[in-house]
């Protein structure tokens, strides 16, 4: 990650067209520089700035999404190498999620709805990866233990809440989807 | 500028013939990374994710072979039976999401001291299986295969396939220091592996050398020290393997930690690790 | 857990008016990625920004050509110092930082040439063909010498030296203790690095969106650097991705407007995570020297302090900075004698000023660690020296200024310690819990626990004679449903803590609405001050209270106007507004507010002005302050004392807050405060050598991740603010100062370690 930068003189030439299937629908690129990533070409190219840049270097999370089912960081996907993945962003989350996820695209999750009720949104720059993390990890872990759900967003860093409402938000997510019971292994958040 | 998708090993390895200036693109989480920064602008990508042969790993009674984009979560997820501590270093890798992209290759074709899988195969003498379309397969042990920081005997045209590790009996350990308690660069780490097969304690040390540190002198103390029987060392043999160890290893005072601290840490995780494998 | 005792929101039917907890208006949109933050701008035909910085801490200019990189493909422009048309120095307080470095360069990183091109990859291609040479300096990084240093500007190497006389300096005591500390330079490190993007206008002016924390700072600046009136140049604040003081400066702002102007084009910058920790100013390193002067019982006698603050290359705050460290060096409790001399200087590192906190989380560490090693002198228990000595109402201040308002200093200490500990940690507990976390370092076994409290004051609002004000603009009207409702403007930034939620809850108590509109915050309205020093709900929330109360006032002259009663006299008492309408108290005759708003809207403009204050004499005395704010933290720590590392278990804090206007929002200010003053206490960084920045990326300045922040155990002390809207106090900064101390006195606590350095990094703890 230290080497020198390599000579500058080539210009970056638009020589690739490609196309991308981001949640559920087809988007063309007609021409991009090989070097662009999944994050910037969703942000730049395709008007999907939902997943954020924080870091550029997996080091955040905000720029979280699901590809071909697996929750890594678009800033480290290369966009010409995910022509044929079924990619999904923050975009699409309200409707592809399994478990709450309302069928319009205006209506919001029950991973979003949580975090609005619990007051886990502050600046708001780290949630829309959060959202897509939380959705990975609730459908897979419903009665994920709150070590588990703080190891799940541990690649999700957040400046501004300490993380306390996020992960009440998350419980309250567990507690609605185990129905008026309690929950087998309730995640906690901090607080009063 | 051209990328290539290559849906098997022999289309991989064909571009990479035709273009041996091309960057071997696996989870991109180096590679990526470093285009974003500006560090590195490929004129030609071989993307390797969608070569099925390479996701794939392999159990015998003899060896472990794991595909180069084997992922860190895969290992994390499905390899704690077969080699715990892999699983126990690839869970210690950046975050989930790194680790759900992040590859064994990329490790192995990044060559950090810091790899945070590179003590654990350092230490069961794992094997670089590197394939080309010239020649054909060639096998190169992990110590030949890494001649530097972040520098490796792999020719431009040849393809990381896989990596193999022989099976051993006994207890193991992966244990990696970073001052926070996820998603960190290993300040020091360390691969033990008390191999009751061959009766060897078997060690790997990682961000402590140019490249990873197998402390054979103390690895003969402690292999001559234990009760192979009882899985018991007495304390004083475990002081002086901790202090072997240290001595091994060849660490630099940089903006992650200073030279001192990172002796002294693989000092003390040496002699928890072993004792954490033994009865 | 806590003691809100939530008061009644607004009157009649209307719901979440103040003192509820109340969503957030931009909520939806922030969780479904529709926010649009300042990097998410994006304009037909817009060119990319990209800024050339200095490699070297210092350096002379010896000649720069860009006739390579404006050749480039896909270039629009290049500009350097020659193409800056106005004032070529910009600065808060001081204008002492180039646009654009032109014949010397003061720091790594340091802006010395701006591209516009087609392409991102382009712009960073020609940035890297600008041709500089450079000839290397010896750079000036040790503050201490830089006091003495051959000037390294033309201002010379001083910002500020302040000395503080308080009582009789030759006063002595039966114990002192004495002891040095030393503070890093930690990062605001917002997750939304910076970015804009500026439209040229028809009339030769330029339309500037921007993410920041005070518009009409930067707009003054702004207009002064490109060479235009201000009334050509406009800002709007655009999606702002946190603050913490790093967006208070100027960082591309010029830049920006200059590239568009030149190109006639749009232009976006948004900085790399690099180029952001390169671009803002950071917390001001320090180090400081204590002595503390007590009787056997305990009553403090007298405190000495030196503090030498490292304000790095440009001026910045560092003055106002340095005045904090000074007059709050003593912290929460009364001292009749001090002794103080702080020092801010110039030196070629990087240019530090605003972080939350703003001075005081430096000599908090210093004055905390004090009272531990007072007590353990005196054989007494520091939370009982921390109260036998702890400030009151009308106790007076190291300034010998008296606390007129409310002062909660016992209950904050007496509400934190209430809380129950932690949970012992268990035998067989997932070994993810331990220090060490997911790198398996430790078991139970090699880890020792400790305990440790602090305690804090933080002044609310700007002091020392500075005019603090805030404008806003409320206005009533019927809605195309026959509703009224309101609409708010004032540039108040948004950053992420909540004052927009805060104005819809006071126009909601104050008009009886339940629609609330924002307009966006913007220069067409005056100037509302900085989203800083805790400020915001007092002066801008005061100033939509008085702009509301002034809409109120017509509403009620309209409706006496109605009743054939003068406008002016005894109408204040004798209409009220209740519920949705206006009701004469005599007469009993209530008339809808709908009906009086059938004349047209009501729209009435207020500024909302703080106490004035008073400069600090040349003693460092005086009336300088507004308002305090006070909290306590105790922590739990987990300790890996041989490999010395850390794991946060538990925060316990009470906190002054006035009144709680949003409890739930107050919550996350205290938990996002706790985890900036943990990562500065255990892990936050920005390693400077030899005036480089070893560590610009997240991959190694490192913050808290959810498996290092722990829960927050609270209390909110309710005790309303005299003179303060709604009797609140600004709840953003306490919760980061006190916080960094107490868990390094309870990291002592458990390894008996003298640690006098923050962050805590391992070898000092095992080495």
């Amino acid at each position: 990650m230290t080497d020198a930068p390599e000579t500058p003189d080539a210009p970056a030439p638009d020589v690739l067209a490609y196309e991308l299937t981001i949640n559920g629908r087809s988007h063309s690129v007609p021409s991009a520089w090989l070097g662009e990533s999944l994050l910037y070409v969703l942000r730049e190219r395709l008007g999907l700035p939902g997943s954020k840049n924080a870091c550029d270097q997996g080091e955040c999370g905000s720029c979280s999404i699901q590809l071909d089912g697996d929750l890594v960081c678009s800033c480290c996907v290369l966009a010409a190498d995910a022509v044929d993945a079924d990619v999904r962003t923050v975009e699409g989350v309200a409707s592809y999620s399994g478990r709450g996820g309302g069928a319009a695209e205006d209506e919001l999750s029950d991973v979003q709805q949580a975090f609005l009720d619990e007051g886990a949104v502050q600046c708001g720059f780290c949630i829309p990866g959060l959202i897509v993390s939380v959705h990975h990890l609730l459908d897979r872990e419903p009665d994920a233990d709150e070590l588990t759900v703080r190891e799940a967003i541990s690649g999700n860093l957040c400046r501004c809440t300490g993380y306390g409402r996020i992960l009440q938000a998350i419980a309250t997510v567990q507690e609605r989807r185990s129905g008026a019971g309690t929950p087998g292994a309730p995640a906690v958040g901090g607080g009063s | 500028m051209s990328i290539s998708r290559p849906t098997d090993l022999d289309g991989a390895l064909s571009a990479l013939a035709e273009r041996p200036d091309a960057h071997v693109l696996a989870g991109g989480t180096d590679l990526v990374v470093e285009v974003n920064l500006g560090h590195r602008r490929p004129d030609a990508i071989v993307a390797i994710r969608r070569v099925a042969e390479l996701r794939e790993h392999r159990l015998d009674d003899t060896h472990l072979e794991l595909g180069a984009t084997v992922t860190y979560g895969t290992v994390e997820r499905e390899l704690v039976d077969a080699a715990p501590g892999l699983a126990m270093a690839a869970r210690t890798v950046g975050s989930p999401q790194i680790r759900n992209a992040g590859t064994i290759g990329g490790n192995l074709g990044t060559a950090s001291p810091a790899g945070d899988t590179l003590p654990w195969l350092a230490a069961l003498d794992a094997e670089v299986v590197l394939v080309s379309a010239a020649e054909g397969e060639r096998v190169l042990p992990l110590a030949e295969y890494i001649t530097g920081p972040k520098r490796t005997a792999r020719r431009p045209d040849e393809l990381i396939r896989a990596v193999r590790v022989p099976r051993v009996a006994g207890p193991q350990h992966v244990a990696k220091i970073g001052p926070r308690n996820a998603m960190v660069i290993a300040v020091a780490s360390l691969a033990i592996v008390v191999d009751t097969d061959h009766r060897r304690v078997r060690v790997g040390l990682g961000s402590v050398g140019p490249v990873p540190v197998r402390p054979t002198a103390a690895e003969d103390l402690a292999s001559d020290a234990l009760d192979w029987d009882a899985l018991t060392c007495d304390e004083d043999a475990m002081t002086r393997f901790a202090a072997a160890c240290a001595d091994a290893s060849t660490p630099i005072d940089d903006h992650r930690s200073t030279a001192e601290y990172r002796r002294h840490a693989v000092g003390v995780l040496a002699a928890r690790s072993l004792r954490r494998c033994l009865t | 857990m806590s003691t809100t005792t939530a008061p009644p929101g607004a009157r009649g039917d209307v719901r979440d008016g103040i003192g509820r907890t109340v969503d957030r208006p931009d909520g939806t949109p922030k969780v479904s990625g529709g926010f649009a933050f300042s990097s998410d701008l994006h304009h037909d035909g817009m060119l990319w920004g990209r800024t050339l910085r200095s490699p070297h801490p210092h350096a002379r200019i010896v000649s720069i050509d860009t006739t390579k990189a404006a050749a480039m493909p896909g270039v629009a422009c290049v500009l350097t110092a020659d193409d800056v048309p106005g004032e070529p120095n910009f600065g808060l307080e001081h204008h002492d930082q180039p646009v654009f470095a032109r014949d010397v360069v003061r720091f790594h990183g340091e802006a010395i040439a701006a591209v516009a091109a087609e392409h991102p990859e382009q712009a960073l291609r020609a940035v890297q063909a600008i041709e500089v040479e450079y000839e290397v300096l010896e750079p000036l990084t040790d503050p201490e010498a830089a006091i003495d240093a051959d000037p390294i500007h033309p201002d010379g190497n001083l910002f500020r030296h302040l000395p503080l006389r308080h009582g009789d300096p030759d006063a002595t005591g039966e114990v002192t203790v004495e002891g040095t500390y030393e503070v890093g330079m930690q990062d605001q490190a917002f997750l939304g690095p910076e970015s804009g993007m500026a439209i040229p206008t028809e009339d030769g002016g330029v339309e500037l969106l921007i993410s920041t924390q005070w518009l009409h700072v930067d707009h003054g600046q702004v207009a002064a650097c490109l060479g235009l009136p201000e009334d050509k140049v406009h800002l709007t604040l655009a999606g702002v991705g946190g603050a913490f003081g790093a967006r208070e400066d100027v960082s591309l702002q010029v830049h920006v407007c200059l590239l568009a102007l030149a190109t006639g084009r749009p232009v976006k910058i948004q900085y790399s995570r690099e180029e952001s920790f390169h671009g803002h100013v950071h917390r001001h390193p320090a180090r400081m020297w204590f002595r503390h002067t007590a009787n056997r019982d305990g009553d403090l006698v007298k405190l000495e302090a030196r503090l030498l603050l490292d304000g790095g290359a440009y001026t910045s705050t560092s003055p106002a900075v340095l005045a904090n460290a000074v007059c709050f060096a003593g912290g929460p409790y009364v001292f009749p004698n001090a002794v103080i001399d702080g020092w801010a200087v110039r030196t070629n590192n990087p240019p530090c000023g605003a972080m939350r906190g703003f001075g005081v989380v430096q000599v908090c560490f210093g004055h905390e660690a004090q009272m531990d090693k007072l007590a353990d002198a005196l054989g007494m228990d520091p939370v009982e020296l921390r109260l036998r000595n702890a400030m009151a109402p009308g106790s007076p201040l190291l300034t010998g200024q008296i606390i007129t308002g409310t002062a909660p200093v016992r209950e904050v200490i007496e509400a934190c310690i209430a809380h129950p500990h932690p949970d012992d940690p268990s035998e067989d507990g997932p070994p993810m819990a331990l220090p060490g976390g997911a790198g398996l370092t430790a078991e139970r076994g090699d880890v020792r626990r400790g305990t440790g409290i602090a305690v804090s004051i933080k002044n609310l609002m700007y002091s020392e004679g500075f005019d603090d004000y805030s404008t806003a603009r409320a206005r009533l009207e019927l809605g195309p449903d026959g509703v009224p409702f309101a609409t708010i403007r004032c540039a108040a930034a948004e950053v992420g803590q909540g004052f927009v939620t805060l104005a819809q809850q006071i126009a909601r108590s104050e008009l009886h609405v339940q629609r609330v509109e924002l307009d966006p915050a913007d220069t067409s309205i005056g100037s509302a001050g900085s989203t800083s020093a805790s400020r915001q709900t007092w002066m801008s929330g005061g100033a939509v209270q008085l702009a509301c109360r002034a809409v109120r006032e017509v509403l009620l002259a309209r409706a006496a106007e109605r009743e054939g009663e003068p406008v002016t006299g005894s109408r204040r008492v004798r209409f009220d507004l209740r519920g949705h309408e206006v009701v004469d108290l005599d007469t009993g005759v209530a008339v809808p507010v709908a009906d009086l708003l059938a004349a047209g809207p009501i729209d009435e403009t207020r500024e909302h002005h703080h106490a004035p204050t008073d400069p600090l004499d040349e003693d460092g005395q005086g009336n300088a302050h507004v308002s305090f704010a006070f909290a306590a933290h105790r922590a739990t720590v987990d300790v890996d004392p041989d490999l010395g590392l850390v794991r946060v278990v538990q925060i316990a804090t009470g906190q002054d807050v006035g009144k709680a206007l949003n409890p739930r929002a107050v919550t996350g200010q205290i938990e996002g405060g706790i985890a900036q003053g943990l990562g500065l206490a255990v892990m936050e960084e920005i390693v400077v050598d030899d005036g480089h920045i070893r560590n610009p990326s997240f991959t190694d300045y490192l913050i808290p991740t959810a498996l290092d922040m722990p829960p927050v155990a609270q209390t909110l002390i309710e005790q309303p603010e005299p003179g303060a809207p709604f009797g609140a106090k600004g709840v953003g900064e306490p919760p980061t100062i006190s916080s960094t101390p107490a868990i390094v006195a309870a990291i002592r606590a458990a390894t008996g370690k003298d640690i006098t350095r923050v962050p805590v990094r391992p070898q000092d703890i095992c080495l």
